[in-house]
């Protein structure tokens, strides 16, 4: 049943469709609304939920579940100690689902049910209404405090569909299989809400390496998706296997360079999509990365320029949100991206920015000073890394990467990490790249002239 | 699949080798032999991560012949420790 204001929780009127296949069964729309409706009654009172089910399947059914039971799931960015801390801070009624060993959290934990009962296939397409807050998405934030951003039922549908919209999975069944979280914006949107109301069923499971990705593949019946980033991307390209058949590629989190991308649609024989978007807004846009340069805005999304600055808003944004990126908008309604600001860091995927990292690295108790510094990306076959400069005379360094370990995701923890007497700050005090460059290159220099023989 | 059983001197000489592989693969700042075979190479042990990890599969399977897979129950133990991982190199390698 359809009220006005509301939407279903799963776009699907016939119940029997497949919407999940796990590596020993099929699971249709009914069966998986029930589990969601047993979960949901074991659920202990608090509004928030941390839900950090490592499969795919069981995210997803816990997120049913939390919007049944009128909860709203926090994701934030990472899930190191000080995070879950500051996320209990937020919403000091927060419990966890879990379906990995919870060692370490200090939270009220509901282990999800390994062994769920059979029950009958639900009949019933909940409805739940558009303005329902169902989860706050974290970006880190510049100051250290994580900070929220409100997603609720109806503007998510939307984005599902325009996204299935754009990809044309919503006049044809994909299977989809995933190795993006599920707990970040990208995997939230292109995994999990494709599956509810974007016409595609999930393989369950979070394959990570190239021989799991081709397993998944090849459970799973065709035409299928396969939603990456350029880092799995260029793993499973290295990994020399035999890959089968994948219909459609999607990319985000990263750019994604051309020659990637054409390597990627030859040797897999499928179309790639690439996505762009933000925590703050979702996706807004995507495009063929072979066929140009240019970005297609999604269904209802709205740009405008205001200075040198560009505003996201309309279709499925929340809220008008200034874009950080350097965007060059096309007559035709496209856009081209020129570039990021300084400060903004992307490795693998993971995104926070270098303000962030130096406020972490100075609240480090023992640390006098202490700067991130991002090295040009090398053009050799490495993730290129921070490194850290840090003037802490009495701190080993063994017990700050602890420190940095305790608050920041460890994608993002300094390698090197280079102890120096003082930082070069120039004449107005800042410290500029030329010279963090030239003292990493001492560094490296003097590491080079130490190396045993 | 035959597991191999290495001695002692043969299981010591692969952790070198192994060794050796994770330090060029990755980039490190250190020497093979400063690598605690037996600490954990997550973590607060040699501090690798999952993307540390994929490039250190991808040279296991160029180099010895076969591919780890995340649905195996020993996954997790297998990067425990160095030690831990080369025994699994040994029992998997197809080179």
């Amino acid at each position: 049943m359809q009220f006005e204001g509301h939407y279903p929780l799963t776009a699907y009127s016939d119940l029997t469709r497949v919407l999940a296949y796990t590596p020993d069964q099929t699971i249709n729309a009914g069966q998986f609304l029930a589990q969601a409706d047993a979960l949901a009654k074991q659920f202990p009172a608090g509004g928030h939920i941390l839900n950090l089910c490592q499969d795919r399947y069981h995210f997803m059914v816990g997120l049913a579940a939390s919007i049944l039971a009128g909860k709203a799931s926090l994701l934030p960015s990472s899930h190191t100690p000080d995070t879950l801390r500051q996320m209990q801070a937020f919403a000091p009624d927060l419990f966890c689902l879990h379906d990995q060993p919870a060692d370490g959290i200090d939270l009220p934990c509901l282990p999800y049910p390994h062994e769920p009962a059979v029950l009958p296939d639900a009949t019933v397409n909940p409805s739940v209404p558009a303005e329902q807050l169902v989860a706050y998405v974290f970006t880190s934030g510049s100051t250290g405090m994580p900070v929220p951003h409100r997603k609720t039922w109806g503007k998510l549908v939307l984005d599902a569909r325009a996204e299935a919209r754009q990809l044309g999975t919503d006049t044809q069944n994909f299977s989809l299989v995933g190795t993006v979280p599920p707990q970040h914006m990208y995997g939230f949107e292109s995994t999990v809400l494709l599956a509810l109301h974007g016409h595609c069923s999930i393989c369950s499971g979070r394959p990570f390496y190239p021989a799991d990705i081709a397993d998944a593949l090849a459970r799973t019946p065709r035409p299928r998706l396969l939603v990456t980033t350029p880092f799995h991307l260029q793993s499973l390209l290295d990994a020399g296997m035999d890959v089968p058949a994948v219909d459609l590629l999607l990319s985000a989190t990263a750019p994604l360079n051309t020659e990637l991308a054409r390597a990627a649609e030859t040797r897999l024989q499928a179309p790639l999509h690439e996505i762009y978007g933000c925590t703050e807004t979702g996706q807004i846009a995507s495009r063929r990365p072979t066929h140009g340069n240019s970005w297609q805005l999604l269904p209802g999304i709205r740009l405008e320029q205001e200075g040198d600055r560009h505003f996201a808003s309309g279709g499925h944004i929340e809220v008008r949100t200034a874009l950080s990126d350097v965007i060059q908008l096309q007559a035709d309604g496209t856009f081209e991206l020129l570039g990021r600001q300084a400060d903004l860091i992307n490795i693998a995927g993971k995104r926070t920015s270098l303000g962030y990292l130096n406020t972490q690295l100075q609240a480090v108790p023992g640390v006098h000073g202490g700067v991130f510094f991002m090295p040009d990306e090398s053009d050799g076959p490495h993730i290129t890394r921070l490194c850290a400069f840090v003037v802490a005379p009495e701190l080993p360094a063994k017990q700050l990467l602890n420190a940095l370990r305790e608050r920041i995701d460890p994608i993002f923890l300094p390698r090197p990490l280079v102890f120096v007497d003082s930082l070069p700050h120039n004449a107005t005090g800042k410290l500029t790249r030329s010279s963090l460059q030239s003292l990493l290159n001492e560094h490296l220099k003097s590491v080079q002239t130490n190396e045993p023989a | 699949m035959t597991t191999q059983t290495l001695s002692g001197a043969e299981l010591d000489a692969l952790i070198a080798e192994v060794a050796e592989q994770i330090v060029a693969a990755l980039n490190l700042e250190m020497a093979a032999g400063e690598i605690d075979p037996d600490a954990p190479l997550f973590g607060d042990g040699l501090g690798l991560d999952s993307i540390d990890i994929l490039e250190i599969a991808l040279v296991i399977s160029k180099k010895y012949g076969f591919q780890l897979r995340s649905d195996n129950q020993d996954n997790v133990r297998i990067f425990s420790s160095l030690r831990n991982l080369t025994q699994h190199i040994a029992a998997n390698r197809t080179t």
